[in-house]
C-alpha cells in the first residue's frame, strides 16, 4: 500500500458534516468523532441533522441525516458557520445543505461514488450530473469508493460504511486510532464483542484508507483537559438535572424534540426511585404532576410547544392553587404542528402570558448545554420555595447538540427534601399570605391540622371560596408579589465585552454562545459592541436599564418572528417586535430595536457578525445631523 | 407497659372520629339534589371507617358534584373541569399512604374528561370514583350531556337532543383492566352507602355510578323508576352485595349476580329499561398501576448520589 504525500494543515476550527440517508449511521458517526475530538482536548459543538419523516425516501434531498461537528482548538459555543468539509453517502442529501447554504464555497466534499456506476441508469445519471455542478460551482469533490471497500469487510456496507467514515475522518483531523478505539467500545459495549471488533475492524479500514489515498490532513491543536468533563446534549442534560434535583415524578407525553429526554429519564429514573410517567394526553401529563407536586413531590412536565399550549389550563391550575410545578418546554419552530424538529424562540410569551387571567410564573432560559442541568435544578428549587410554576425554555437546537462541560459534583443543596408531615399550628391557614412576599407555608395532604380543599376558584387565607372583590384582589395582589420577591434575589446578569458602548446586544437561550462569538469578532476589529445575555426572563433582573443606558443603541437577537422593517407596509406603528424586544422595550423604555431570523436552524454567528455590523452603521437620521 | 397502653387507647381514642368531624360547611346545592344524599352516605363511611381526615383527599373536577370537597372536612382538590382523575392518579403514585376519592359528574367525566376516564380504568390505580350521574349539566344551567336521553330539552337543544345517550356503565366494562363497576341511585340510601362501602374496600380503580336526581333541570326525568320499584333491578349475591329484606319487600325485581361474571355484567349494564342497582363487575386480580410502578427499596440521597454519580461516568471522560 503506497503513502500518499501529505500537506498537513493546522487549523484553528473546523466544520464538518456526515450526511446519509435515514438509518445508514451518519448520525452515530458523527456523535463519536466529536465525542473523540473531545477527549483529545478540543473544543466541540455537535449538532443533529434530522429530517422530519422517520424513514424518508432513499436518496432524497429532503431526507438528509447526519451530525455536523465543529471542532476547535479552543472551546467551542455554538455550531458555528458554513461547513468546511462535507462526508456524504449520496449526492442527494448532499444537494439539500448545499442549496439551503450550509457549505462553505470551496468546501472539501468526500463523496460515496458507487452510485456512479450504479445499475440503474437515472441514479447513475442524477450522481453524474450532480457531481458535475457541484465541481462546476467550485467545490472540491473527492470520489470515495466507501461501498467497495466496505464491502470487503462485511456484507452489509449500508450498516458499517458510518465507522469507516469515522475512520476517514480520525485520520483527517489526526485524531488517535486509539481513542476511537475505546469510544467505539463505549458506544457499543452494550451489544456483544463481535459488534465492537466489527466496528473497530471497518474503523481502521477507514483510517488506512485515508492514509494510502489522500493527499492532506489536517490537525486542530487541542490542549488536554486537566478535568473531568462529560459530553451530552441538552435533553440528556435536562433528565439528569431532574435526577439531581431530587424529583422523583416525571409525567409527560410523547413530542418531539422534547422527547428524547424522557426516554432517557425512562432508562435511568426508576434507579433512584424516580418514575417516568407516560400519560394519555399533555393535560393529563400536567395534571398528574400538579396532582403529585399537590400531594408534596414536586413534580416535572416535559414537552414542546404543542403539548405546551395543551396545558395552559393547568397550568393556571397550579398558579391559582400554588403548587410548585417544573414545565421544560423544549421550543420547535411553531404555531401549529410547525417544524417539529427545527429551532425556534418562539414560546417566550406563551410561557410568561400564557393561561387565562393574571397567571404570574416563573419563566428561565438555559443558554449551554451545562445550563439544561443546573437549569432544572434550580427550577425545583424555586417551585418550591415559591410555591410557583417554574417554566423552563429550552429548545430544539440545545435539546440535540452536544458540548463538554465539567463534570458537576454533586450536592446535597440540588435534593428536595423529605414531604413535610409536621402538624400546622393552631389557627394557620393554607394561605397566609405574607405581606411583604406573598409567600405561604406550603400545606401538604398528611399534615394534621391542614385539611382544606384547595381549588382554581378564587379563595380566601382559609381556601374558602370567596367572590368577595376585596379577597379576590388580595389573593391576586400576593401570587404576583412572590415573582417580586424572588426578583429581589436576581443577579443584574454580567456583559459580555466592554461596560460601554455602541451597541449592545440582548439575547436569551440557545443563542449565547453564536452572539457572544460575533461580538468578540467584531471587538477584536475594534467595534464598541457588547452583549447581556439573560437567564431569567420572567422576572427579569434588576440593572438592565443602567446598563442599556452605557450604549448608544440597544438590540435584541432571537429566533422569533420580527417584522421586517424594510417591508413597505411596515412602520412604527405596525411594527412587530421579537419577544424579547417587546418585554425589553416594555420594562426599561429603552427604545430596543431587535433582528430576528425563523429558518428553522441555529443562527449562525457569521450572519449576527453581519447584522451587527449593519447595526453599527450610523443611520440616515443621524448621519445627517 | 401501663404508661404505654395508656398512651395507645389515648391515641385510640384521638383517632376515633364523628361524623362532624368530617362535616365542613353548609352544602350549597339545592333542596332534593342528589348529591346531598351521596355526601351522606360517604361521610358515614369516612367514620365508619375511621379514616384519618388529613389522610384523605377528595379530588373532584367542576360541576355541581366537583363541589363535594369543599363539604368534607379533609384534604381537598377542587380542580379543573375533566381533570379530576390525573390529578387523583398523580397524587396516588406519590402518595399510596393517602386514601383517595374522586367526585366527577356526568360532564366531566363522560365528555370533556372521557379520556382520562378511559385510561384511569386502564391503570386501575386504588381510588374510590363516584360518578354523579344527573344527566345535564347543572353548573353552566341546562345543557345537555352525554348521558341525557335522547329528546332531552335543554338550553342547547330546545327541540330535544338528538343522539342516542351514553351508557357509563357499559363504557367502562368494556375497558381493558376494568376491575369494579357498581351502580346506585340516591334515593335508596341503604343500598347507595352499601356500595360506596364495597367500592371503598376494593383495592384498585373502583368506579360507581350514581343516579343523581337534579331537582332544577331535570326534575322528573328519573320519576318513572322512582314511582315504580319494579324498575329497579337489585344484584343480590354472595360474593356481591346482599340485599336486605326489609329492601327486597320494596324492590322485588332481584336478580342473583355474580359479579365476577364479566360477560354477564355487560349485558345487565344494557339494560335501559331497568335501573340495576348494586355490584356489576369485581376483580381483586387486576393489579394496580402504582404497584407495577413501584421502585424497590429505600429512595436515599446515597442512593440518589450513587444513581447519579453512575450516569455521569457514562458520559465522563477523565484527563489522560
Amino acid at each position: 500500500m503506497q503513502t500518499a504525500q501529505k500537506t498537513v494543515t493546522t487549523l484553528k476550527e473546523h466544520v464538518v458534516e456526515i450526511l446519509s440517508d435515514s438509518g445508514e449511521g451518519a448520525q452515530r458517526c458523527g456523535q463519536t468523532l466529536g465525542a473523540i475530538a473531545a477527549r483529545t482536548g478540543n473544543g466541540i459543538w455537535t449538532v443533529e441533522i434530522i429530517p422530519a419523516e422517520i424513514r424518508p425516501p432513499a436518496r432524497s434531498i429532503a431526507g438528509a441525516s447526519g451530525n455536523r461537528i465543529r471542532i476547535g482548538s479552543t472551546r467551542v459555543s455554538n455550531g458555528g458557520d458554513e461547513t468546511d468539509l462535507v462526508v456524504a453517502f449520496n449526492e442527494q442529501v448532499l444537494l439539500g445543505r448545499v442549496r439551503a447554504g450550509e457549505l462553505k464555497p470551496g468546501c472539501t466534499i468526500l463523496l460515496e461514488n458507487m452510485w456512479r456506476s450504479h445499475g440503474d441508469a437515472a441514479i447513475a445519471a442524477a450522481y453524474a450530473e450532480t457531481h458535475a455542478r457541484l465541481v462546476e460551482a467550485g467545490y472540491r469533490v473527492l470520489e470515495i469508493p466507501m461501498e467497495q471497500a466496505c464491502r470487503a469487510l462485511v456484507s452489509d456496507p449500508r450498516r458499517g460504511k458510518n465507522m469507516f467514515a469515522l475512520g476517514m475522518l480520525c485520520n483527517l483531523y489526526s485524531l488517535e486510532l486509539q481513542l476511537a478505539r475505546e469510544q467505539i467500545a463505549l458506544t457499543f459495549g452494550k451489544k456483544d464483542a463481535a459488534v465492537v471488533a466489527q466496528n473497530v475492524k471497518l474503523l481502521e479500514a477507514g483510517h488506512e484508507w485515508a492514509e494510502a489515498n489522500l493527499d492532506f490532513k489536517y490537525v486542530i491543536p487541542a490542549k488536554p483537559v486537566t478535568a473531568p468533563q462529560v459530553v451530552i446534549n441538552g435533553n440528556t442534560a435536562i433528565a439528569l438535572g431532574v435526577l439531581a434535583s431530587g424529583m422523583e415524578i416525571c409525567a409527560m407525553y410523547p413530542i418531539t424534540p422534547a422527547t428524547s429526554a424522557s426516554h432517557y429519564l425512562s432508562d435511568v429514573f426508576e434507579k433512584v426511585g424516580g418514575i417516568v410517567h407516560q400519560a394519555e394526553d399533555e393535560i393529563a401529563a400536567c395534571a398528574f404532576a400538579i396532582g403529585a407536586s399537590y400531594a408534596g413531590k414536586c413534580a416535572v412536565t416535559i414537552t414542546s410547544g404543542p403539548g405546551y399550549s395543551l396545558k395552559q389550563e393547568a397550568i393556571g391550575l397550579a398558579v391559582m392553587g400554588e403548587i410548585p410545578l417544573v414545565v421544560v418546554n423544549v421550543q420547535r419552530g411553531g404555531p401549529s404542528t410547525g417544524q417539529p424538529t427545527k429551532v425556534e424562540q418562539g414560546d417566550l410569551m406563551a410561557a410568561i402570558f400564557g393561561s387565562h387571567g393574571d397567571a404570574p410564573k416563573v419563566v428561565m432560559a438555559p443558554s449551554t448545554i451545562e445550563d439544561c442541568f443546573y437549569s432544572i435544578i434550580t427550577a425545583r428549587r424555586i417551585a418550591e420555595t415559591f410555591n410557583m410554576v417554574v417554566v423552563v425554555l429550552s429548545d430544539a437546537s440545545l435539546a440535540t447538540s452536544q458540548q463538554p462541560f465539567a463534570r458537576p459534583e454533586f450536592s446535597e443543596s440540588w435534593v428536595a427534601p423529605p414531604v413535610d408531615q409536621s402538624a400546622i399550628p393552631e389557627g394557620m391557614k393554607p394561605y397566609d399570605w405574607n405581606e411583604a412576599t406573598g409567600l405561604a407555608r406550603r400545606f401538604i395532604p398528611g399534615q394534621p391540622n391542614g385539611m382544606h380543599t384547595l381549588t382554581g376558584l378564587a379563595h380566601d387565607r382559609a381556601s374558602h371560596v370567596a367572590y368577595d372583590p376585596e379577597v379576590n384582589e388580595e389573593s391576586i395582589h400576593f401570587r404576583s408579589l412572590k415573582l417580586a420577591a424572588l426578583q429581589k434575589t436576581l443577579k443584574t446578569p454580567p456583559v459580555f465585552g466592554g461596560d460601554s458602548g455602541d451597541l449592545l446586544v440582548v439575547g436569551w437561550g440557545s443563542t449565547q454562545g453564536a452572539i457572544e462569538e460575533a461580538v468578540a469578532t467584531l471587538r477584536a476589529e475594534g467595534r464598541k459592541v457588547s452583549s447581556v445575555h439573560l437567564r431569567f426572563l420572567q422576572p427579569l433582573p434588576g440593572g438592565l436599564k443602567r446598563i442599556m443606558q452605557r450604549f448608544r443603541r440597544v438590540m435584541t437577537i432571537e429566533g422569533n418572528w420580527s417584522d421586517r422593517p424594510d417591508d413597505a407596509i411596515i412602520d412604527e406603528d405596525n411594527r412587530r417586535y421579537s419577544a424579547l424586544a417587546l418585554l425589553l422595550r416594555a420594562r426599561t423604555l429603552v427604545d430596543v430595536d431587535c433582528w430576528s431570523e425563523v429558518r428553522g436552524e441555529p443562527i449562525k454567528p457569521g450572519t449576527i457578525r453581519r447584522v451587527l455590523l449593519d447595526a453599527l452603521k450610523p443611520k440616515a437620521k443621524e448621519r445627517a445631523r | 407497659m401501663t404508661m404505654m397502653a395508656t398512651e395507645c387507647l389515648l391515641e385510640l381514642c384521638e383517632q376515633r372520629h364523628e361524623l362532624e368531624d368530617y362535616q365542613s360547611g353548609v352544602p350549597r346545592w339545592c333542596t332534593g339534589c342528589g348529591d346531598n344524599a351521596i355526601l351522606a352516605a360517604v361521610q358515614r363511611l369516612c367514620r365508619d371507617e375511621g379514616l384519618r381526615p388529613e389522610k384523605t383527599v377528595f379530588v373532584s373536577g367542576i360541576g355541581c358534584s366537583s363541589r363535594f370537597p369543599h363539604y368534607m372536612r379533609t384534604y381537598g382538590f377542587h380542580g379543573i373541569h375533566g381533570r379530576a382523575l390525573p390529578v387523583a392518579e398523580g397524587v396516588r403514585l406519590a402518595r399510596p399512604d393517602l386514601t383517595v376519592f374522586v367526585n366527577t359528574g356526568d360532564g366531566d367525566c363522560c365528555s370533556i374528561g372521557a379520556a382520562h376516564w378511559i385510561h384511569a380504568i386502564r391503570y386501575n390505580m386504588n381510588m374510590t370514583v363516584f360518578l354523579h350521574d344527573n344527566q345535564i349539566y347543572g353548573l353552566t344551567k341546562m345543557q345537555a350531556s352525554p348521558t341525557s336521553p335522547r329528546g332531552t330539552k335543554s338550553n342547547t337543544t330546545p327541540r330535544g337532543s338528538t343522539l342516542e345517550a351514553l351508557q357509563p356503565l357499559s363504557v367502562t366494562l368494556g375497558v381493558q383492566n376494568v376491575s369494579f363497576v357498581a351502580q346506585a341511585v340516591d334515593w335508596i340510601p341503604e343500598s347507595l352507602f352499601e356500595i360506596v362501602k364495597a367500592a371503598y374496600h376494593h383495592q384498585g380503580f373502583s368506579f360507581v355510578r350514581i343516579v343523581q336526581r337534579c331537582p332544577e333541570w331535570l326534575p322528573k326525568v328519573w320519576d318513572p323508576w322512582l314511582h315504580d320499584p319494579k324498575r329497579i333491578l337489585m344484584l343480590d349475591h354472595p360474593q356481591g352485595m346482599q340485599v336486605s329484606d326489609g329492601l327486597k319487600q320494596v324492590y322485588k325485581n332481584q336478580l342473583a349476580h355474580d359479579p365476577s361474571n364479566l360477560d354477564r355484567a355487560r349485558e345487565i349494564a344494557s339494560d335501559t329499561d331497568r335501573i340495576p342497582v348494586g355490584i356489576l363487575y369485581r376483580n381483586p386480580e387486576v393489579p394496580c398501576y402504582e404497584e407495577l410502578r413501584a421502585t424497590p427499596g429505600l429512595r436515599t440521597t446515597a442512593k440518589l448520589k450513587q444513581g447519579l454519580e453512575a450516569e455521569l461516568d457514562k458520559f465522563t471522560f477523565w484527563p489522560q
